[in-house]
């Protein structure tokens, strides 16, 4: 009995379901709903980009789906189960990652230390009292992706004294740590150069394809070139989905989004 | 695969690890090894002895304050409530509490109960942040004290117990000057080396980071509130162990050894040191030792009362704070900094 009761759960989490599935998800913080009735469906693999202008609750809903809080109603499946109310953590460990807007990084530690930990926080003896031995699996795919992000050469430095790009590009290491399944992505570009842009959407593009993820980019040709859907946001609602074209010749969008904040981006 | 390797080790590992040992602890492991060839019995037993003790009992509180970000005013009471453990399951004067029972047994007991007690108070505290740990941690500190106080049927109230000696493994009297030297020398270096290898294991990186960021530990799949218990039991070992030396130093323990003051002189002490870096605490409970030896002559000596030793303490703590936040260890390398700062450039060293 519990046994095929495992088996239907495990088919469940090889992608017969969606990645990502929010049911009148809402989130009220005293008068203000900052979210309201949301319902999102993300199969598995799918890149989707969420625009919208400040305020129209985009990162709390990356909130909500990473458990930083609860959402007031409303249900979230991740490739299946329902993770409504598990802490942050247990949703980590089912392969859902996160960028921030503002770095969230730990200022104290070393480069290496940081995407050490965050792969450390997936896998098995988080409560090691040993040093990581020289061949140290973990380790090993720090280095890895410290690699991937060009940090190779600021291992041993503080996070504290990382430029501005370093530290978004030390936010990305740590979101593609372990076996990431779906990750969302906090407004990555904001405040990087255009050659730092070019990377990150070399980056984002060049993502194993079963991995899935939501970005939220407040520039369209970043937002544009590595979704394959968008949806927009406004007041805490979903405004449109849609293809990125339809979205882009959408004439509320532009009236909306592009009128309503000058010139954001778009060129 | 090379450069790989070179990725992984942090220190030079080309050189075995002796050679990477820095030449000043080599010196002070030297001088610390030979101190019985020319020390007095006084400042072998009371000076050093006490010092490497509060120091043990602080580097549980730096464990806590300078990795996991939490401030516990607890330590003190954890290390009491090892040393009456070891009182009560082992020997005492105190015969009809006291169960006798033998040092191999009394202390493995004592220590767990240590632990399960930290654990307790961590599990509590952990719900805090900030100034609210140090309150809640002395709320429990002071009901430790008075509950011991009150509590004659298992802790024997005001008086406490006395006769609490050392066993005489190996046929040495672990209480002779010499003997208890090198016994506490050695638990102190011991868990120094243990704090500083932890601190770059997983546990302790991960506390590392639960100090800079707890909302993003549990972002990258830590359950944070477990590792801040786990925190507390741990130190529950490094202060046990500091409880247990303590209370066979002053052959008793009552309530007054983890009273109000005594628990606050353990914050003075990690912090005078510093919270950075294990050697910290025993830099700052080898100056409290000082103090709290010698001020009483250096008062008489320039014609003030000698009671009056807490001013000199107090004073002495005032200065470091306000000249280093980082306690005697940041005036330390504030100093390094400034040695080897570029002359010609004259910038400090530090924006280059």
């Amino acid at each position: 009995m519990s046994e095929t009761l495992a088996i239907s759960d495990r088919l469940k989490a090889t992608g017969t379901e969606n990645a990502l599935e929010l049911r009148g998800v809402s989130k009220r913080f005293g008068a203000l709903d900052a979210l309201a009735d949301i319902d999102v469906s993300i199969r598995p693999g799918e890149r989707r980009a969420v625009l919208g202008s400040n305020g129209a609750g985009k990162t709390t809903l990356f909130n909500c789906i990473t458990g930083d809080f609860l959402p007031t109603t409303g249900s979230i499946r991740f490739f299946g189960e329902d993770i409504t109310v598990f802490p942050a953590h247990e949703r980590i460990r089912r392969g859902l990652r996160r960028t921030y807007q503002i770095s969230l990084l730990f200022s104290g530690l070393s480069v290496l230390d940081n995407i050490y930990l965050s792969c450390r926080g997936v896998s098995r003896a988080r409560f090691s009292m040993f040093r990581p031995h020289r061949d140290d699996a973990v380790m090993s795919s720090a280095v890895d992706l410290m690699r991937v992000v060009h940090l190779e050469d600021s291992q041993d430095t503080l996070v504290s004294e990382l430029s501005y790009g370093q530290q978004r590009q030390l936010e990305i290491a740590m979101a593609l740590s372990g076996a990431p399944r779906f990750i969302l992505f906090d407004e990555p570009a904001a405040g990087l150069s255009p050659a730092e842009r070019t990377e990150l959407i070399n980056i984002l593009t060049g993502l194993p394809g079963h991995i899935g993820y939501i970005i939220i980019e407040h520039d369209m040709d970043v937002a544009l070139r590595v979704a394959q859907s968008v949806t927009m946001m406004h007041n805490g609602r979903i405004f449109k989905e849609g293809l990125p074209e339809e979205i882009e010749q959408d004439e509320e969008v532009q009236a909306l989004y592009l009128g309503g904040e000058g010139g954001l981006g778009h060129g | 695969m090379a450069s790989i390797d070179a990725g992984i080790g942090r220190e030079p590992t080309a050189v075995g690890w002796p050679a990477s040992v820095p030449m000043p602890y080599v010196v002070l492991a030297v001088i610390l090894l030979i101190m019985p060839l020319f020390a007095s019995d006084f400042v072998l037993f009371q000076i050093f002895g006490w010092t490497f003790i509060l120091g043990m009992i602080a580097l549980s509180l730096m464990f806590l304050a300078g990795y996991a970000g939490m401030v516990s005013l607890a330590q003190m009471s954890i290390a009491g409530m090892a040393g009456y453990m070891v009182a009560i399951f082992g020997e005492s004067a105190i015969s009809n509490i006291s169960l006798g029972w033998p040092w191999y047994v009394a202390i493995p007991i004592a220590l767990a109960i240590a632990v399960v007690f930290a654990t307790a108070i961590g599990w509590l505290a952990v719900r805090t942040e900030g100034i609210y740990t140090i309150m809640i941690t002395l709320a429990m500190a002071s009901a430790f004290f008075y509950f011991t106080r009150q509590n004659y049927a298992i802790f024997n109230g005001f008086s406490g117990f006395n006769g609490v000696l050392p066993p005489n493994v190996f046929g040495v009297d672990w209480r002779g000057s010499t003997a208890f030297y090198y016994l506490t020398l050695f638990w102190a270096t011991l868990w120094f080396l243990v704090v500083l290898y932890v601190s770059r294991a997983p546990f302790g990186l991960a506390l590392q980071g639960i100090r800079d960021n707890p909302r993003r530990m549990a972002a990258i799949g830590y359950n944070v509130t477990a590792h801040r218990v786990a925190a507390y039991s741990f130190s529950a070992l490094i202060a046990g162990i500091g409880g247990i030396l303590l209370t066979w130093q002053s052959a008793q323990i009552s309530p007054g050894t983890a009273g109000i003051g005594p628990v606050i002189d353990i914050l003075i002490i990690a912090v005078i040191g510093g919270l950075r870096h294990p050697i910290g605490p025993f830099i700052g409970a080898f100056l409290y030792v000082l103090l709290k030896t010698f001020a009483v002559d250096v008062l008489l000596s320039v014609g003030l009362s000698g009671d009056r030793f807490q001013l000199l303490i107090g004073l002495g703590f005032l200065a470091v704070v306000f000249f280093s936040p980082d306690g005697l260890l940041g005036l330390w390398e504030r100093f390094q900094t400034y040695r080897k700062r570029d002359r010609l450039l004259d910038a400090g060293g530090r924006d280059l």
